[in-house]
This record gives C-alpha cells, sequence and structure tokens, in this order.
C-alpha cells in the first residue's frame, strides 16, 4: 500500500509539494466525480416525476402515474446515497482543506448552510411525496413533489455559489490574513455563479433526461414496447434533448467569460503555451515540456472563437507568473477534459436532431434499433460530460483554490495519512455504489414481475413484518 | 452576536444528541437483539419508527458542521487537524450507516441484507464512541487554538473515554425509551415490557457512569469540572432528577409510558447543555473564546436568518410528514399492498 502510493506520488506530484496534496486531491476529485453523479437524479430526475404525474392526473394516464410512482422511489434511493455522500464531503472539507476552511470558512462558508437548508426540505419533502401517494389528494400530493423540486434546485444553487466564489473570490476583505468584513450577497452572487448555475442545471436535466430514456430505450430493443415504455422514454428523452441546444450556448458563453474573467484557466482549455493572435484551435493532443504534442490544428480557430476575429489576442501560458503556472500534466486534463465535453456535446445534439427527423418523417422510435442503440449510450455519454466538465472547472482552477487568495498546496492538511482514509473511503463508496446498483436493479426486476410500484425504499413506509430470512429470500 | 449563533450551534449539537442519538441507539438494540427470528419484531419496530425520520435526524450534523465552520472558521480547523481519527471514522461510519439502513430493507439478496445490517449495527455503536471522544477532546482542552494537537491523546484520554462511552449508553437509553412508547402506541405490549426492560437497565448503567464520571472528570479536566460544580451544578441536579424520576416512572407505573419520553429527553439536553454552560464562553477548552473564533459579523448574521429559515420552515414540515407516517401506520392493511 504505501509503496504503491510512493510510486504514484512519484509519477504524479511535483516537487515541493506537501506529501499529503496528492491523496487530499485525488480523494477530493474522487468523492466529488461520485457525489455529482446522482446530483442530476435529486434535481431533475423529480422534475421528471412530475412531468409524469401531472400528465397522469390531468388526462386520467394510469401508466404516466405508474411512472411517477416508479421515479419517486428510484428517487429516493438515490436521495439517500446522495445524502450520505455528501455528508463525507462536509468532512472532507475539514479533514484535507483545513487551510481553506480556517481562513476562508467566514466569507464562503455560508452558503453550505443554506444549502443544508434546502437539503433538509427536500428530504421532509421527499418523505412526504412517498408517503403521500395513496394518502393525500392527488392535487396537492403533486404540489408537495413541486416543493422537493424547487428545493433542490435552491440546495443546488447554494453549493454552486461556494464552488464559483472559489473561482471568481469576492465580498471579503482581509486584515492581517484573517477574513475581516463579508459581504454575503457578493459572495454568493459572485462573477461566475449565474453562469455555474445554469450550466449545471441545464447539465441535471440532460444527465436526467438521457439517463431515463436510455433505460427504456433499453427496454424497446428487448421488446418491450408497451406505452409505458414509450411513455418513460420521451418524458426523458424529450427533456434532455430540448436542454442540449440551450447547454451548448451557454457552453460557450461561458467559455468567452472564462476567456475574460479566468485568462488562466482559458489558457489550459486552449493548450496554448504562447501568447498571441491568429492563434489555432487545438483538438485532442498533450503539453509535454511546455510544448503541444500530437492533436489537430485548425488554424485561428481560438482567436475567432474568443473574440470573433483572427486577429483576437489569447493569452498563453506565458502570462501566468511562472509560480502560479499549472504544471504540463494539469493543462493537459484540462485541455482533454474540455475537448471531451464538446465532443460528446455535439454527439448528443446529433442524437436530438436524429430523433427530430424521425418524428417529422413520423417513424415510430421503437422500431428504430440503430437510433435506440444510440440512446442507451447517451446517459453515459451525458455523465461523462458532465464529469469532465467539472474536472475542467476544478483542475482548470489550479494551482489556487481560491483564486488568486490561497494555493492548494497552503490548503491542505499537513499531519496524518491522508492516503490510509482515502483507501478506506474508496472501499466503502464502493460498496455503497455496488449495492446501489443491485438495489436498482432488483427494483427494476421486482416491477416486471409483478407489475406495481410495491418496493421498500428509504424515506418510503415499511411493509408489514418481514418473514424469518430465508423463507422471505427476495 | 458571536454567542447567538453559538446557542444556534448549541441547539444544533442538543438536537443531534436527541434525535440522531436515539437513532444510534435504535442501531445498538438493532445490534443486541439476537438471532433473525428472535430479533424480527423488535427490528421491524426500529424500522418502522426510524424509516420517516432518518434523514431528518442525520441532518442535524450537517448543520452542526456547516453553522461551526462559518460561524467559527478557527475552531473548526483547530478541530479537524486535531481530531482528525475519530472524525473520520465517524464520516465513514455515518455513511456504512446510512447505506446499511437505506438498503438493508430494499429488495436485495439476503446475503447483502446481512451485509449491510451488521453495517447499520456495527456503525451505530462507533459513530457515537467517536462523536463522544470528540467532545471530550474539545472539552478537556486537547484541542490548541492554531490546531494540529496531538492526534492520538486528544481523543484517546480519560475524558474522551468517558465521553465516548457516555454517548453510547445515553443513545441505548434514549432509544429504548422513544420504542418503548413507539410499541405502547401500536399497542404490542410484549415489545413495550421488551424496550421498557433494556431502558431501566441502561438507564441505571447511564446513571452509574455518570457517578463514575464526576472522578474522571475531576482528575483528567479540572477546569470543565469547576464548572460543571459551580455555574453548571443547576443543570447537572436537574438533569440527574430527571434521568431519575424516568427510572421511578419505570418501575413504578408498568401499564403507562406518559412522561417517559420527556423525561428521558430532558436528562439528556441538560446534561449537555451543562456541558456548553461549563465550557462558555470557550469553544475549545478553556484557550479559544468565542468571541476570538467568530467570523465577522455578516456572516453571523446570515447564519442566524439560516438557522430561523430552519425553524420557519423545516418544523411544519416535519409536523406534517410525521402525520402522515402516523396516518399511514393506522391504515396498515391498505398499506402493506400498496408498499
Ligand atoms: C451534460 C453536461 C454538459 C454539457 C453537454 C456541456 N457542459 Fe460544460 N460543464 C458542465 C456540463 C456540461 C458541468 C456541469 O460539468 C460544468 C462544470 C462546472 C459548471 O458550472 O458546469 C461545465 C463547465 C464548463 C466550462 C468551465 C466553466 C468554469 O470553469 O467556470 C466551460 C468553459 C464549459 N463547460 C463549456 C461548455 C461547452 C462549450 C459545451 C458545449 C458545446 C458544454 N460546456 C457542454
Ligand atoms: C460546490 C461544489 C464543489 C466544491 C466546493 C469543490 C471544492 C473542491 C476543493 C476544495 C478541492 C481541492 C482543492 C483543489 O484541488 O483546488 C477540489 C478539487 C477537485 N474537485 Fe471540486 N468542488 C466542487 C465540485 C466538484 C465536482 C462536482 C467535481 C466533479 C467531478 C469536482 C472535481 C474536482 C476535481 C477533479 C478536483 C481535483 C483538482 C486537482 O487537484 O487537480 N469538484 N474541489
Ligand atoms: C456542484 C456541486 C454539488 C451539487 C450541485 C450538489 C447537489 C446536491 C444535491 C442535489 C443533493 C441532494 C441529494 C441528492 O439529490 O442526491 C446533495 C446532497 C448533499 N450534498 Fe451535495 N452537491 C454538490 C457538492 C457538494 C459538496 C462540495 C458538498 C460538501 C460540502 C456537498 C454536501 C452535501 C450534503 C451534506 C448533502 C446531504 C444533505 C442532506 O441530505 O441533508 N455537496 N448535494
Amino acid at each position: 500500500m504505501t509503496l504503491c502510493a510512493g510510486m504514484i506520488q512519484e509519477s504524479l506530484a511535483a516537487a515541493g509539494d506537501p506529501s499529503q496534496l496528492l491523496p487530499a486531491r485525488q480523494q477530493m476529485a474522487f468523492t466529488l466525480g461520485f457525489h455529482i453523479i446522482l446530483v442530476p437524479f435529486g434535481v431533475a430526475l423529480t422534475t421528471l416525476m412530475l412531468v409524469a404525474n401531472y400528465r397522469g392526473l390531468r388526462h386520467g394516464d394510469a401508466e404516466a402515474m405508474l411512472l411517477a410512482r416508479r421515479w419517486s422511489k428510484v428517487a429516493a434511493v438515490l436521495f439517500a446515497v446522495g445524502a450520505i455522500t455528501g455528508t463525507v464531503l462536509s468532512f472532507e472539507l475539514g479533514i484535507l482543506w483545513p487551510g481553506l476552511m480556517g481562513r476562508y470558512g467566514a466569507a464562503f462558508g455560508f452558503p453550505f448552510a443554506i444549502e443544508g437548508l434546502f437539503f433538509f426540505l427536500e428530504a421532509i419533502f421527499v418523505s412526504i411525496y412517498i408517503y403521500g401517494w395513496r394518502r393525500l389528494r392527488p392535487w396537492p400530493h403533486f404540489w408537495t413533489g413541486v416543493v422537493v423540486s424547487l428545493s433542490s434546485v435552491g440546495g443546488a444553487a447554494a453549493v454552486i455559489a461556494s464552488n464559483s466564489w472559489m473561482n471568481q473570490p469576492g465580498g471579503f476583505t482581509l486584515r492581517g490574513g484573517r477574513v475581516a468584513t463579508v459581504r454575503p450577497a457578493e459572495v454568493f452572487f459572485n462573477g461566475a455563479f449565474w453562469w455555474e448555475l445554469v450550466h449545471m442545471l441545464l447539465a441535471a436535466y440532460i444527465v436526467a433526461g438521457f439517463v431515463v430514456a436510455g433505460v427504456y430505450a433499453a427496454g424497446m430493443l428487448r421488446g418491450r414496447t408497451s406505452y409505458y415504455h414509450r411513455t418513460g422514454f420521451l418524458i426523458g428523452f424529450v427533456t434532455a434533448a430540448v436542454a442540449v441546444p440551450f447547454q451548448m450556448v451557454v457552453g460557450d458563453s461561458i467559455a468567452r467569460y472564462v476567456y475574460d474573467a479566468e485568462s488562466p484557466k482559458f489558457s489550459a482549455i486552449e493548450m496554448l503555451p504562447a501568447t498571441g493572435t491568429h492563434v489555432p484551435e487545438t483538438l485532442g493532443g498533450i503539453l509535454r515540456d511546455g510544448r503541444v504534442r500530437y492533436g489537430l490544428r485548425i488554424p485561428d480557430g481560438a482567436s475567432l472563437l474568443s473574440g470573433f476575429s483572427v486577429n483576437t489576442r489569447v493569452k498563453g501560458l506565458d502570462a501566468i507568473p511562472a509560480r502560479y503556472r499549472p504544471s504540463d500534466q494539469e493543462v493537459t486534463t484540462v485541455h482533454l477534459a474540455f475537448d471531451v465535453m464538446v465532443g460528446l456535446s455535439s454527439a448528443l445534439l446529433l442524437l436530438a436532431l436524429w430523433y427530430a427527423w424521425l418524428r417529422w418523417r413520423r417513424r415510430p422510435v421503437e422500431r428504430q434499433r440503430w437510433f435506440l442503440r444510440a440512446c442507451v449510450l447517451g446517459g453515459p455519454a451525458a455523465i461523462a460530460c458532465l464529469e469532465t466538465g467539472w474536472i475542467t472547472t476544478e483542475v482548470g482552477r489550479q494551482p489556487w483554490i481560491v483564486v488568486g487568495h490561497l494555493l492548494t498546496r497552503d490548503a491542505v492538511a499537513t499531519h496524518g495519512d491522508l492516503w490510509a482514509f482515502f483507501a478506506a473511503v474508496l472501499a466503502v463508496y464502493a460498496a455503497v455504489g455496488v449495492t446501489a446498483g443491485a438495489v436498482l436493479i432488483s427494483m427494476k426486476r421486482r416491477w416486471q414481475a409483478d407489475g406495481g410500484d410495491s418496493v421498500n425504499v428509504p424515506y418510503g413506509p415499511r411493509g408489514p413484518v418481514p418473514e424469518p430470512a430465508g423463507k422471505a429470500g427476495a | 452576536m458571536p454567542e447567538l449563533v453559538a446557542a444556534f450551534l448549541f441547539i444544533g449539537v442538543v438536537a443531534y444528541s436527541l434525535f440522531g442519538g436515539a437513532d444510534f441507539g435504535a442501531g445498538f438494540w438493532d445490534l443486541t437483539a439476537g438471532g433473525a427470528a428472535r430479533g424480527r419484531a423488535p427490528r421491524h419496530l426500529v424500522d418502522v419508527s426510524l424509516s420517516p425520520i432518518w434523514e431528518a435526524n442525520h441532518t442535524w450534523l450537517i448543520y452542526c458542521l456547516v453553522m461551526l465552520w462559518s460561524g467559527f472558521p478557527a475552531a473548526f480547523a483547530a478541530i479537524t487537524t486535531t481530531l482528525y481519527f475519530p472524525l473520520g471514522i465517524a464520516a465513514l461510519g455515518i455513511v456504512l450507516r446510512g447505506a446499511g439502513f437505506a438498503f438493508r430493507h430494499a429488495s436485495i439478496s439476503t446475503a447483502h441484507q446481512r451485509f449491510f445490517g451488521a453495517a447499520f449495527a456495527l456503525s451505530s455503536l462507533l459513530t457515537p464512541y467517536c462523536f463522544g471522544s470528540i467532545a471530550g477532546g474539545i472539552a478537556s482542552g486537547r484541542v490548541p487554538s492554531g490546531g494540529n494537537g496531538d492526534a492520538v491523546t486528544s481523543w484517546l484520554n480519560p475524558t474522551s473515554a468517558l465521553g465516548g462511552v457516555l454517548a453510547v449508553l445515553v443513545c441505548a437509553y434514549l432509544a429504548a425509551v422513544y420504542l418503548c412508547v413507539a410499541a405502547a402506541r401500536l399497542p404490542d405490549p410484549a415489545l413495550e415490557r421488551y424496550f421498557r426492560d433494556r431502558a431501566l437497565a441502561a438507564a441505571l448503567v447511564t446513571g452509574a457512569v455518570s457517578i463514575a464520571g464526576i472522578f474522571v472528570l475531576r482528575s483528567d479536566a479540572h477546569r470543565l469540572f469547576d464548572e460543571l460544580d459551580y455555574r453548571a451544578l443547576p443543570l447537572v441536579i436537574v438533569a440527574a432528577l430527571a434521568g431519575a424520576a424516568t427510572i421511578v416512572l419505570m418501575v413504578l407505573r408498568k401499564d403507562s409510558t406518559a412522561w417517559l419520553r420527556e423525561g428521558a429527553g430532558a436528562a439528556v439536553a441538560l446534561v449537555v447543555l451543562g456541558w456548553g454552560v461549563a465550557q462558555y464562553p470557550y469553544l475549545l477548552g478553556t484557550h479559544l473564546s468565542i468571541d476570538d473564533a467568530a467570523a465577522p459579523d455578516a456572516t453571523l448574521w446570515v447564519q442566524v436568518g439560516v438557522a430561523v429559515a430552519a425553524g420557519v420552515l423545516i418544523l411544519p414540515s416535519l409536523v406534517v410528514l410525521f402525520r402522515l407516517a402516523g396516518r399511514g401506520r393506522l391504515a396498515a392493511p391498505a398499506d402493506q399492498t400498496s408498499g
């Protein structure tokens, strides 16, 4: 373990970094990367569920109601995993990054309190919604679901506020190295906040929509093409497909905003060693010894994209003081992550257009096997966009943890053995992840077998006293 | 102002001890309920009483963490850089526990269910022990203001051991009392007796350990002891009386569960409050004061706002939820088919 860790450390960490930096960064990246996959379901699956619920109530559509009931239970399972992994994150902020919390907690810590408030509300209403299925009158029940959806948006906004503040810190003054005054509104609504929020919310709809659509597309490929499956597919797919073009427009604007406001990140995204005009756009490739290798160059591309003119001057990595320059490896990571996000978004856009074309030609989707196969891949592709987008944001901030104020290496814990903590976290998350998957699959089996929506889920009511183990066996 | 936020933070600590405590304690009784057949009824009661409120209970912890790190960031960093061992274990315990609770009744294989059932029960012991020992480390002044205190003795010391053991016992006691009342409501006389006996046992053991604890504190945490003996004395006495009263009630009035929950809750809340009062005006031991550790006023105001909003929004929603959950249990037959 230690030996292996030592080897990884040698290959990844820069000389002179504190020994705890690498495990802390890896652990943060892993746990956040895990948690973020659950977020779209808390934020957007609940909305899809409301769409189905609304349809069910308005048009007396029993199948849509069944969808809503089942989705609410899937959301409950995922919500529980989100709550668990989120709790660990809260501990980690303190255990891994005491320098960040101790110095700047006073400035950017409070959005987390707002987040907590919203998630508390969300948790309670998820429970009310699930309990309420046969106990509340239909429309009031529907509105309790609306509270779930809205509070998840509020919670996400609050965390995004903290994160965007790390990218664009503002709203505070320092005295003697301590935060002396805070202007909460400026902290919360910092320069990057609205961009990140809108982009993240759209991402949530895209991920949840394509994942849901993918599940029903897989069902249709196996011959389950009932009205129920088609409705499930359509609600997910249409939501996601509508969001994709908007997301690309927003993403493009963000890129230009980053060009203006976070030029070092933009240099990394474009993998641009030297400042200049007529800057080419490099697709793929890596940075080694300060030079771009491999990759496909589109002449003048980056200049055109950032300022609509080939004469646009784009700052390169050489504009960053050497002390604060990200490593080649970090730059390569950011660049490739960005390329993957944009590349896969374009693929998702094509998928949406394919569907539009099928609609226009009035072809029933359930018979378009290639289209359905592509849809099955849509979910993973959307998740990959989500992850790579976050990698762009987070690794692109390096070496800063709070841009311009605090270096990541000065924020990390100096004592203890973080590799051991990381190993334990990996093991526990693996167990939780595998089981959550197993639970979802077995829920699906039960539903396919008995057609109803009966399963025990967290937050939901419990069935009768179980039979002794062995006999129950389920 | 910092005092107000500290008070709000402490309300969170008390609430977590009461609700989270009962939650952990339920896990304790789950662990000790015996084999699958024998333990079926008590386990089911634990499950039914816990499921609607599990998340709400554990959110108190998040509340405490965020209040601490935005209101008193220096203290937060000092605690995390010193007590990272018990904090890390508690964090993992919470994950396992949450997962265990969430998954053991979802429809997965029996082996899986057993694994998570065990994880749930085991972490129900480990986590409160860690929190208790953290409290002990803070109270006995083992967390230096600048952080990076001794990673071992800060939580492996007499006061921490006392805190840890007491935390586990208090959780078991609270849970047994709550579950006894829940069984009486069902009504299920056998289960009620089952948990009444356990509540009584837990109360007696907790009382004995508390008395022994007086000596531990006197030799290991002088200042805390002096203050408990002086400023916080009224609280400690009332807590002891409340605890004793519930024992008397349980022994003498076997046919009623009235006032049991209130008495047990008050006893525990007052002990925790006693700790807070004894510690005042310091946040850490007797060296980092509330004022010195506090964030700027604007941040504190936001926190007060959040706490008030929580009171206004969360409490009514919780009431609605409890009503619904209660109604569901009455309507059990219809419910069993709908799941
Ligand atoms: C389904 C998800 C998804 C899709 C389809 C896209 N993105 Fe994205 N992107 C994210 C999901 C995402 C995200 C949610 O992961 C990030 C991380 C932080 C954030 O606010 O959004 C992100 C960050 C992010 C950033 C960094 C922002 C910063 O650091 O402040 C840029 C420049 C872009 N995106 C640009 C784009 C472009 C040009 C896209 C399409 C052509 C695009 N994104 C599609
Ligand atoms: C509000 C949300 C978030 C906060 C407050 C946050 C905070 C942090 C902190 C404190 C670090 C360590 C310091 C650093 O490396 O700069 C970090 C690193 C990282 N985070 Fe985030 N993060 C958030 C969201 C995310 C999400 C959703 C992802 C998804 C993948 C993510 C991916 C990463 C990665 C990959 C790193 C490592 C960067 C590196 O060290 O090279 N973050 N984040
Ligand atoms: C961009 C990043 C993040 C977003 C959008 C986000 C969003 C969410 C959402 C929607 C939930 C509800 C659970 C669910 O629906 O699955 C959740 C739970 C939670 N998150 Fe995150 N999160 C992010 C990052 C973080 C970070 C960095 C932390 C740590 C400080 C954190 C702490 C929590 C906690 C403590 C919970 C559980 C709250 C509860 O259930 O009471 N999250 N998060």
